[in-house]
C-alpha cells in the first residue's frame, strides 16, 4: 500500500505502551517480569534514551517514603496540597510502590547517596537525593535489558478502535515516510501532560525556555478524548513557582540548601497567608507582585561560596541554563537573589489532578486501554516514582485483563482500511500548498487562552463571561485546523501536535466554566466564585468528548474519603 | 536557551545515517545539513535539556541563554567523563571555570 511515497505498515503486539518515559518504561519492564513471554512494544515520539520530562535529568526523587513516613501520611499530605479533593484509592496504591521502584532505580545504577544508617539521604520528608543527570540513558538501559521491543521516533495519533475496545494505536514516523497500525491486546498510555497550551513566559528564540517539556504536547489525553475516554479535572491546572527567565526550579534552592522566600522589601511574606500547600505559594506570590511588593525571591545570599557551587552543581543535574544567567549578569548565587515568578499553565497528571478517569488498576472507561504517569488523573504530587509506580499497577492490570478475554483476529480488510482512513486524515497538512502554518495556529491558540483562560498575563484568573468567549474563539480555531498545512514530517508532526493540544484546550475551558468555585487559588480560580464551596463542591468534574457531534458532556463524580464507605 | 554547533568541530558523525545529537533530541529539533553537518532547526523550539550537548563526543554543542532573556554571551560545553560529566562554563569576559557533575 502507498500513499504519495509512503509505506503503510502493520504491526501485531500484545502489549502496547505509548510512550517511553517514566510510566512507559516501567509499565514494560514489569509486564515483561510478570510474563515474559509477552510481545511488548513501546511506541515513542522521540528517541527512549532522552525523550520527554526527563531528557535533560533530575536532582531529586520528589515522592518517597522516609523513615516516619508511611502511605497514609503521604495520602494526608497529598490531600491537604490538592486543598482536599484528591482520588485517595489512586494516591494510596501508588503510594505503597514508591520506596520499591525508587530501588529499582537504585538497582538500574542511579546513583542515590545515602547516609550513615544507609538510607537514601533525604532532601525533604518526602523526598531523596539523586545525581540525576543520566536517569533517562539509564531507564532506556532496563527497557532495553527487559527484551521489549521499542519503535523510535514514531509519532501517536489515535487509538485504533474495534467494537468498543482499544485494539492498537496508529502512529508515523518522523524519520521516514511511515505509517503505522500496532495491534495490541492491551495498551497503556503513558504519554505525559500537555504544555504549550498557553502562552510561554518567554519571547522569542526563549519561547520554549520553560518549566515542564515543550515536547509533551497531550497527545494522549487527546487521543483518549478522541476514543471517547472520561477524562477528570482538567480545571486544575499546574502551575510552577519558578526562578525568573530560566524557569529552572526553585525547589533545588529551597530544599537543597535552606533559603528564605522574600519579597522586595526582604519581608518573608508567606506568613501573611492563609496556608502553605503548593497553589497557595504561588498565590502568595502573585499577590505580593499585585500589592506592589514584588519582586520576590528566593534570598540565596546567606549561602556561603561552598553552598553556592554545590547549588550549580545540583543544577546542572536538571537545569543547566540558570549557570549561563548567573555568567551573563556577572553575579554569583551568594551575591544576588534569585528571582521567582509563575510559569505558564500546564496540564499534568504528575502534578496535578488533570488526566484519564481510571480505577485503582488505572483502566480507563475504555476497554483495553490503561493510563499512567502524568497522563493519568487524580492523584498529584506522583513526580518519577509514582509514574513508575503507576506504570507497574497498569502493566499488572493489562496483563491480568487481557488473558481473560478471547480475541478475535481481526480481518486484514479491517486492518487495511482503518489504516488508509488514518492515514488520510493526518497526512492531509502535507497535501495542501495553501492554509496555516502549525506554528500560526498554535501562537493563536496560546493568545487566546493566555488572555480569556487564566493565563500568566491575566494573573492566572478566569471568570464565566471570558471563558464564553474563549469556547467562541476556539470552536473558530478548531474549523481552522482543516487549513492546516505542513512541509516536511517535522512540521507534520507540528501540525497533530496543535490538533491535540487545540482540543484539549477545549475541553479545559469547559471544565473551567463548570466549576463554580475557586479551590486552587491560581490553577483555578473564578473571580466570579472567589470562594472555596465544600458545601458543593468537593466533588470531581470530569469530561467525556462525543467525536461524531464534536460536544463536551460533563459529568460530576463523588469523592470518596479513604476509610468511608462509598 | 539554546545550542549552537559549532561547525569546524562537527563531523556528521562521518557517514551515520543519523548524528547523535540527532538522535537524542527530544523535540526532533536537529538535522544533517547539506555540508554533513548537525544543524538546528528552529532555535526557538529548543528546550535545553542538553541532551545534544552531553551526547557529542566531540564537544561540538555548546548551551547559550538566549538574548532575550538576557543573554550575553556565555557558554557551557559538556564532556561525558567515567563517572559523570565535565561541564565547561566560558562568561563573556572569556573566564572559565569547570564543573564536575557526578551520575
Amino acid at each position: 500500500m502507498t500513499h504519495d511515497g509512503w509505506t503503510f505498515e502493520i504491526l501485531r503486539s500484545d502489549l502496547l505502551i505509548i510512550g517511553g518515559g517514566a510510566a512507559g518504561i516501567a509499565a514494560a519492564v514489569r509486564a515483561r517480569e510478570l510474563e515474559p513471554e509477552l510481545d511488548v512494544l513501546v511506541m515513542e515520539k522521540a528517541h527512549v534514551k532522552r525523550s520527554g520530562c526527563l531528557a535533560a535529568g533530575i536532582n531529586a526523587i520528589n515522592a518517597y517514603l522516609n523513615p516516619g513516613e508511611t502511605p497514609l501520611t503521604f495520602l494526608a499530605y497529598v490531600r491537604e496540597d490538592a486543598h482536599g479533593l484528591v482520588r485517595e484509592d489512586l494516591v494510596l496504591s501508588l503510594a505503597e510502590k514508591l520506596n520499591s521502584v525508587t530501588d529499582r532505580l537504585a538497582a538500574w545504577g542511579l546513583p542515590l547517596p545515602r547516609d550513615a544508617q544507609g538510607n537514601y539521604l533525604p532532601r525533604g520528608r518526602r523526598s531523596v537525593r539523586v545525581d540525576g543527570e543520566g536517569i533517562k540513558p539509564l531507564m532506556a538501559r532496563a527497557l532495553e535489558a527487559s527484551g521489549a521491543r521499542v519503535l523510535n521516533r514514531v509519532n501517536a495519533t489515535n487509538f485504533f478502535l474495534s467494537a468498543g475496545r482499544v485494539r492498537g494505536a496508529f502512529g508515523f514516523s518522523m524519520r521516514e515516510k511511515k505509517f503505522y497500525l500496532v495491534q495490541a491486546f492491551a495498551t497503556v498510555c503513558a504519554t505525559g501532560g500537555a504544555a504549550g497550551i498557553y502562552k510561554p513566559n518567554n519571547p522569542g528564540a526563549a519561547s520554549h525556555k520553560m518549566w515542564y517539556c515543550p515536547f509533551n504536547t497531550g497527545a494522549g489525553y487527546a487521543m483518549g478524548l478522541r476514543a471517547g475516554a472520561e477524562m477528570t479535572s482538567f480545571e486544575m491546572r499546574f502551575i510552577a513557582l519558578r526562578v525568573k527567565d530560566t524557569l529552572s526550579p526553585t525547589g533545588t534552592i529551597a530544599q537543597g540548601v535552606k533559603v528564605e522566600q522574600v519579597n522586595a522589601l526582604g519581608e518573608n511574606y508567606q506568613k501573611r497567608y492563609r496556608g502553605n500547600t503548593t497553589p497557595l505559594r504561588l498565590y502568595a506570590t502573585l499577590q505580593e507582585n499585585l500589592a506592589g511588593r514584588g519582586p520576590c525571591y528566593l534570598d540565596t545570599t546567606g549561602l556561603d561560596r561552598e553552598a553556592g557551587e554545590k547549588l550549580k552543581e545540583a543544577y546542572l543535574h536538571m537545569s543547566p541554563g540558570i549557570l549561563l544567567k548567573w555568567a551573563d549578569q556577572g553575579v554569583e548565587p551568594w551575591e544576588r537573589p534569585v528571582e521567582i515568578c509563575g510559569s505558564e499553565p500546564y496540564l499534568a497528571g504528575g502534578h496535578g489532578l488533570a488526566g484519564y478517569w481510571v480505577d485503582t488498576g488505572r483502566r480507563t472507561t475504555v476497554a483495553g486501554l490503561y493510563a499512567a504517569g502524568d497522563v493519568a488523573g487524580g492523584a498529584p504530587k506522583k513526580y518519577v516514582s509514582g509514574s513508575m509506580a503507576e506504570g507497574e499497577i497498569a502493566a499488572a492490570s493489562a496483563v491480568q485483563d487481557m488473558q481473560a478475554v478471547s480475541f478475535e483476529e481481526l480481518p486484514a480488510a479491517e486492518l487495511a482500511r482503518a489504516l488508509e482512513l488514518e492515514a488520510a486524515m493526518v497526512l492531509a497538512p502535507l497535501t495542501r500548498q495553501e492554509g496555516f502554518a502549525p506554528r500560526e495556529l498554535e501562537e493563536r491558540l496560546q493568545k487566546v487562552m493566555d488572555e480569556y483562560a487564566g493565563g500568566i498575563g491575566s494573573s492566572y484568573r478566569v471568570s464565566g463571561p471570558s471563558l464564553l468567549v474563549a469556547r467562541e474563539e476556539l470552536a473558530q480555531l478548531s474549523a481552522d485546523l482543516a487549513r492546516l498545512k505542513a512541509r516536511d514530517l517535522h512540521e507534520l508532526l507540528s501540525a497533530q501536535e496543535v490538533i491535540d493540544r487545540v482540543l484539549v484546550a477545549r475541553v479545559l475551558v469547559e471544565h473551567l466554566l463548570y466549576r463554580q468555585e475557586t479551590r486552587w487559588p491560581c490553577y483555578q480560580e473564578r473571580l466570579d466564585y472567589p470562594q472555596r464551596d465544600d458545601t458543593n463542591w468537593l466533588k470531581f468534574v470530569n469530561s467525556r468528548y462525543h467525536w461524531r457531534e464534536d460536544r463536551v458532556e460533563m459529568l460530576e463524580r463523588p469523592y470518596w474519603r479513604h476509610g468511608e464507605q462509598a | 536557551m539554546s545550542v549552537r554547533i559549532n561547525r569546524s568541530k562537527c563531523d556528521g558523525c562521518k557517514q551515520a545515517r543519523e548524528t547523535l545529537c540527532m538522535l537524542v533530541c527530544p523535540g526532533d529539533l536537529l538535522f544533517k545539513d547539506m555540508d554533513n553537518k548537525a544543524a538546528v532547526r528552529q532555535v526557538r523550539d529548543c528546550w535545553d535539556c542538553a541532551a545534544c550537548v552531553k551526547e557529542c563526543p566531540r564537544g561540538a554543542i555548546e548551551m547559550y541563554l538566549p538574548a532575550e532573556i538576557g543573554g550575553r554571551g556565555s557558554t557551557l560545553t559538556a564532556q561525558r567523563q567515567p563517572g559523570g560529566v565535565l561541564w565547561t562554563l566560558t562568561d563573556p569576559r572569556g573566564r572559565i571555570k569547570q564543573y564536575f557533575v557526578v551520575g
